[in-house]
């Protein structure tokens, strides 16, 4: 008989090594799961996680690698902190989409001046609009104790009929021949989030995201209010006595976690993306949640994992145009990537004992 | 605009069926919840549910036989559930999300051959005399089979929480799983299976989506409902029959919706779609004041270690 035996204190090593085995054991039942599909799985395998990096491509596809992994790393690290300590913030899609709205809007508004202080407004107006989808969880939460892990989802709804009304209306390119979808804002040059270094990828929502990555380090290891996060998390009653005040530690994480959502999306839709339209959104709040378990919650993880993240994104594509292999499979990829990093989690907080008898 | 065109009997008849996976699917999730597990990956079990039920029920051209394969197919994506916080001890709200994200990729994959073809209709139940009735007639006795299952199972586990020993323990182990288990009571093999039941619940309530209410195949085609069903188990303060009160008034308010885009009334389609999340959050907050009927040991992991 086999039992658990919780261990005092989580496997350092364990912790370092459960991503790694989660993702080796992705890609053998993904494999499996390919090859059910009919496709040669170890093709497979090495077109999502070998051609983006080092094929005959790879020029193209490495920016790429930044620019799909950036808005997941920015999501991630914001929801990482509240995560952290029991806020589950599961709307950064919304979050997103909002910002990519106030962004865009505030930009358009200015069309078609030309002015450098244009794209410093809409990075503001992008991280307010986050900011503000993701304070009615959190006012709610505070106020009246509502649920947070509801309300923030239901309002990834209500963004996204937000999203189809201003695309259709209110943000609707004037001169684009009844078409649905905003003005390109790739070609206004002052509100144009352009690449840094042509043909590199960087563009500022890059530098945000890394920027991001350093506060947050900093902010959980040598911030008072970091210690406050992570004890909240571990452990609440401790917290309690600490005199950690929980209204304000909710106000904060979720606030901030749908700022840098916002701020994700107002990147994307000024820059990679250039419209403001229905099809805008395309699930990274989603996969950011992926992505910051993957991380560990940690900053440094949480920046590795975008990075992996990203390249599943990238190699699922060139899988589905060079062997067939659908969208959809992609997404099971993923999702089997947080399974078992869930699973493998086990070893970490619990020792596997053979157990020499049981009563009861 | 003409709202006269709207007719109360068929608005109240489609009522009853908009408010039916919502309700299959709250019913299964009370279940979980009163054993003290918090399994958020319903919109995932029903996707799934709503894929197996329309694969099978075109394979094999019979509608029945589509809801036992969805009951089936929710049921096993609920055993990954199982497997991850039961088995691996893993945290209940990240399992949740993980079915959730999952059973939506999964689903689209399974349903890429699927898009545009019609399944095998059920047909509605005709009871002479009855069903022919003016107004009662069409709202409560001219409806498909599922729609009585729903209800059946509603008084079900209403009766059974309430009357009977096996709800009595289920309770137990819902309010108090160290003291349950301290009783003798197994409280993972008692949780497990009400995970599974919450699932077998969820996947008719995908299906009824994809077979009656729909009916065709779309991708996320759920779109929320799996959530909403969530917030009715707190909105319905843990009881069934409040449930089902719920679930008619959410269905109801789901319907007027669809009902005053087709009149074409002076407000936006969007802000008229966006109107059925946007309750679910005042009625949160409303209800939100009082937990005390909330299991106690709701989402917490039990581990049995002496």
């Amino acid at each position: 008989m086999i039992v658990l035996e919780k261990r005092p204190q989580p496997s350092k090593a364990w912790s370092y090594a459960t991503p790694l085995v989660a993702v080796l054991a992705t890609m053998v039942f993904g494999g499996i799961l390919f090859a059910i599909l009919g496709k040669n799985p170890i093709e497979a395998i090495g077109t999502i996680f070998w051609e983006p990096l080092f094929g005959e491509f790879a020029f193209y596809y490495r920016p790429q690698l930044l620019v799909k992994g950036a808005p997941l790393v920015l999501i991630a690290i914001g929801l990482s902190l509240g995560f952290r300590a029991g806020i589950w913030n599961i709307g950064a899609e919304g979050q997103y989409i909002m910002g990519a709205i106030f962004g865009a809007g505030a930009g358009l508004a200015f069309f078609p001046m030309d002015a450098f202080f244009i794209f410093p407004i809409m990075v503001i107006a992008g991280a307010f609009g986050g900011w503000l989808w993701a304070m009615i969880p959190a006012f709610l939460k505070v106020r009246f104790g509502t649920n947070e892990i509801l309300v923030s989802l239901m309002l990834v709804y209500v963004a996204e009929q937000m999203l189809a009304s201003v695309s259709l209306g209110l943000l609707k390119n004037p001169e684009g021949f009844g078409f649905p979808g905003s003005r390109n804002l790739q070609q206004y040059d002052s509100a144009h989030n352009a690449e840094l270094i042509a043909g590199s990828g960087m563009h500022w929502g890059v530098v945000t995201a890394l920027i991001a990555v350093i506060f947050a380090y900093i902010l959980l290891n040598r911030h008072m209010l970091g210690f406050h996060i992570r004890l909240t998390g571990e452990a609440p009653r401790a917290a309690k006595f600490a005199g950690v005040n929980p209204a304000r530690l909710i106000l904060f994480c979720l606030g901030l976690s749908g700022a840098l959502a916002g701020l994700a999306g107002m990147f994307e839709v000024s820059g990679p993306s250039g419209v403001v339209s229905i099809d805008f959104n395309v699930g990274y709040g989603f996969t950011a949640i992926i992505v910051a378990f993957l991380g560990r919650l940690h900053p440094v993880g949480i920046l590795l994992a975008g990075g992996l993240m990203a390249l599943t994104y990238i190699g699922g594509e060139i899988a589905q145009s060079q062997l067939g292999l659908p969208a959809a499979a992609i997404q099971v990829f993923q999702g089997m990537l947080l399974f078992f990093l869930l699973a493998f989690d086990l070893l970490t907080n619990y020792r596997i004992r053979a157990a020499r008898s049981e009563v009861a | 605009m003409d709202l006269g065109e709207i007719n109360p009997v068929l608005l109240v008849a489609s009522l009853m069926v908009a408010a039916t996976p919502l309700l299959l699917a709250a019913i299964g999730e009370l279940v979980v919840e009163k054993a003290g597990v918090l399994n958020l990956g319903v919109e995932g079990m029903m996707i799934v549910g709503a894929i197996s039920g329309f694969a099978i029920s075109v394979e094999t051209g019979s509608p029945w036989l589509g809801f036992v394969a969805a009951a089936i197919g929710g049921a096993v994506l609920s055993l990954l559930f199982v497997l991850l916080t039961q088995v691996a001890l893993a945290n209940q709200v990240a399992s949740g999300l993980a079915l959730t994200l999952f059973g939506l990729g999964f689903s689209a994959l399974m349903g890429q051959s699927y898009v545009g073809v019609k399944p095998p209709s059920m047909g509605d139940i005709h009871i002479p005399v009855i069903s022919d009735i003016p107004v009662i007639g069409p709202i409560l006795f001219q409806h498909d089979p599922i729609l009585y299952v729903g209800i059946a199972l509603t008084a079900a586990v209403w009766a059974t929480l309430k009357y009977t020993r096996v709800g009595l323990i289920l309770r137990a182990v819902g309010e108090n799983h160290d003291a349950a288990h301290a009783l003798g009571y197994k409280v993972i093999k008692i949780r497990i299976m009400a995970i599974l039941f919450g699932g077998a619940c969820a996947g008719l309530g995908g299906a009824y989506i994809s077979l009656i209410r729909v009916p065709q195949w779309t991708e996320g085609m759920t779109a929320g409902v799996g959530w909403i069903a969530l917030a009715l188990v707190v909105f319905a303060s843990w009881k069934p029959w409040r449930a089902l009160l719920g679930a008619y008034l959410f269905g109801g308010i789901t319907v007027l919706q669809l009902n005053l885009q087709a009149a074409g009334v002076a407000i936006p389609v969007e802000y008229l779609a966006m109107s059925p999340y946007i309750i679910t959050i005042l009625v949160l907050v409303i209800l939100s004041a009082d937990k005390s009927s909330a299991p106690a040991s709701l989402g917490r992991t039990f581990h049995a270690s002496h």
